[in-house]
């Protein structure tokens, strides 16, 4: 196997709730204590993206995939754990230094109605990109550039006066696309693209997400809660629950065969026309607070086949015969 | 005779520089244990349809014309007075977020005894003792200590549960649930949707579903009306619509859902967008963006014509529709 574009490895992010020194002292029982307390976002990530794939990470709210996908394009630091790009570290980089791979990486937000400058034109939205990356570049070259992914992206030459809030979300998404693929990145990181848009422009935003993954080779790191998206869109699907991988595998080997008791019951819970009649897999109570973790599988509270050494013993993600690689102890040991 | 009865229903917003209609000669019946969907893009009307049944549009919106007749009263021409005997009462409505249909400074107990006390007359104990019947009812961890608890107390799937517990304290005829999942993940939304139809079942109480997803729709509800530009341009039982939709738009909508595509393949893809209330085009609403238009379209809204057992509003369906009977015709 080649080596690949992205790795991230032991990935960790604690966001700290206690605040200073002063916050945390609290009188209790006649004593001082200091109580300090942190949201568990990411627990221990280890995950791959091969070149020219679209990597998809799904679950529910909490479970940290925006965080991994902040992690990565380095808007946020890791409390433990690397990002390689390419085989060089970059989670360690500043300023000059992680210039070239802010060019190659680029994001995609959800609400593509936060994202836009509301007081720039969409000529200086994608302007902007283009000369902080290549400050060479002459103005012809700029407004080529422009044309070019405006083109790509099927907008209009003439927007390129108007401000963002002259347009509906379908037609920001795809500015917000434009903005992305301006200074020919490799890989993209796409945090919930389509959540916030109507089916039918859904399905346009996805099918040029595709268009521009084949015409530019590109790389994505898809971040969804869509299920029904990830089987259309993704090579490889990574499943979080509260900020771990409980299960990595190709698209279809993983709708196919689904091996982690989470997994099963988030595909059985995808509402389908073909149905009609709710038939899903029924989970005990409510996904955890991240900031007591349970102890031992993160999962073990909900899950059906939770034994003592799933209450005890974090599982380590195994690889199966299927290829398919799960963190759980039931499939290890063929209970499941 | 249908237990709601929505008859040409216009609802119309009055702003600077004219009226903007949101809804246009909507009709459609509901009869009792029934569920209805209802379901359409954002801007569609969908919720507007929802909030004018209980006449909660607030100026400057207004019932410009038609009736809603419910068991024969119409709901549109009564007073605030007598409306209020019937909302919460015997039609109660679902929102969309549970959070701002809470009051935050009110335990969930208060909140409930006051809804039913605003109905009945009956002792603060006595309607608690509803309360907590109606709390088990919808299966709420520990429904005892809910009742003393606040809203923020609550996870988000616990708070809509809460809130289905308050439309059935009065044991209603109708539940108007407007997008009661979409706020929620896809497990606690299919726990919430079973339970939703569980209770309306057992109830016998009659459901209307506003939804922009078609997989709860097919799941949920017994027929469906499709809302595009503020009028309804597809009704008929749910099956049959996603089995074999008529009208274009629904033909798009439902083509465009990932899961109908081949993986890796491109998606069918409606092109443009909803217009805005401030443009509908002339004549059928979808026409810009429908690939069978003609002249015709661009001048008269089509008038409905009946496949099977859906109602279409459409000229190219029923252009099929006459083809097909003139070679019946014309063998016979």
């Amino acid at each position: 196997m080649t080596s690949p574009l992205v790795s991230i490895r032991g990935l960790e992010k604690r966001f700290d709730l206690s605040g200073n020194l002063l916050e945390q002292i609290t009188f209790k029982g006649g004593r001082l204590r200091r109580k300090q307390e942190a949201v568990h976002a990411i627990n221990g990530v280890d995950l791959e993206v091969q070149k020219g794939e679209a990597l998809c990470v799904v679950g529910e709210s909490g479970c940290g995939k925006s965080t991994v996908a902040r992690t990565v394009m380095g808007l946020l630091s890791p409390s433990a754990g690397e990002i390689h790009y390419g085989g060089q570290r970059i989670d360690n980089l500043e300023g000059k230094a992680s210039l070239p791979y802010r060019r190659k990486m680029q994001m995609i937000f959800q609400n593509p109605y936060a994202s836009l400058n509301p007081r720039m034109t969409i000529q200086q939205t994608l302007e902007e990109p283009i000369r902080f990356h290549h400050p060479d570049w002459s103005t012809p070259q700029v407004r080529d550039k422009i044309h070019e992914v405006m083109h790509s992206v099927g907008i209009d030459l003439d927007w390129g006066s108007r401000f963002g809030h002259e347009f509906s979300g379908g037609q920001r998404q795809r500015i917000a696309i434009a903005r992305a693929l301006a200074v020919d990145p490799e890989f993209i990181v796409a945090d919930e693209p389509i959540s916030a848009l109507d089916v039918s422009i859904q399905a346009q935003v996805l099918n040029l997400l595709m268009d521009a993954q084949e015409s530019r080779g590109l790389t994505y790191l898809f971040i969804t809660h869509d299920l029904a998206v990830v089987e259309h869109f993704g090579t490889r699907v990574a499943v979080m629950y509260l900020g771990r991988v409980c299960e990595l595998a190709d698209t279809k080997t993983l709708f196919a065969t689904p091996r982690h008791p989470y997994t099963q019951a988030l595909l059985s819970a995808i509402p389908k026309l073909e149905d009609d009649r709710p038939n899903h897999i029924r989970l005990n109570g409510e996904v955890p607070t991240p900031v007591n973790l349970p102890s031992g599988c993160v999962f073990h509270g909900r899950c059906p086949y939770a034994n003592e050494r799933c209450r005890r013993e974090v599982p380590a993600l195994i690889t199966t015969d299927g290829g398919t690689q799960v963190a759980c102890h039931a499939v290890e040991e063929g209970r499941l | 005779m249908a237990l709601l009865e929505v008859k040409d229903l216009d609802v119309r917003f009055a702003v600077r520089g004219g009226d903007l209609t949101a809804l246009r000669g909507i009709s459609f019946s509901l009869d009792k244990g029934e569920r209805l969907g209802l379901v359409g893009e954002s801007g569609a009307g969908k919720s507007v349809a929802a909030f004018s049944i209980l006449n909660l549009i607030a100026m400057p919106g207004y019932i410009a014309g038609g009736q809603i007749l419910y068991k024969g009263r119409d709901l549109a021409a009564m007073s605030e007075r007598e409306l209020r005997k019937i909302r919460g009462n015997r039609i109660a409505m679902i929102f969309q977020d549970p959070m701002m249909t809470l009051n935050p400074v009110l335990t969930i107990g208060t909140q409930m005894v006051e809804a039913i006390q605003a109905h009945r007359k009956i002792s603060r104990k006595d309607a608690r003792a509803i309360a907590l019947d109606r709390l088990q009812k919808v299966q709420i961890p520990s429904p005892g200590k809910r009742l003393d608890q606040y809203p923020h107390e609550l996870s988000g799937g616990m708070r809509q549960r809460v809130i289905i517990a308050i439309a059935l304290l009065l044991d209603p005829e109708i539940i108007i649930a407007d997008e009661p999942t979409t706020a929620l993940d896809v497990t606690i939304q299919a726990e919430i949707m079973d339970l939703l139809l569980d209770l309306c079942e057992q109830e016998n109480v009659a459901l209307m579903l506003i939804t922009h997803d078609l997989g709860v729709v097919s799941q949920v509800t017994q027929r469906m009306l499709v809302m595009y530009s503020g009028r309804i341009i597809e009704q008929g039982p749910t099956r049959e619509i996603i089995n074999d939709a008529q009208h274009p738009y629904t033909q798009g909508l439902i083509n465009a859902l990932p899961q109908m595509g081949e993986p890796g393949q491109r998606l069918f893809q409606i092109p443009g967008s909803m217009p805005s209330l401030k443009n509908v085009p002339t004549g059928c609403p979808f026409h810009p963006r429908c690939s069978f238009a003609t002249d015709q379209c661009t001048r008269m809204m089509p008038e409905y014509v009946r496949s099977g057992n859906v109602d279409v509003a459409c000229y190219e369906v029923a252009n099929l529709i006459e083809q097909e009977r003139r070679m019946q015709e014309a063998e016979s």
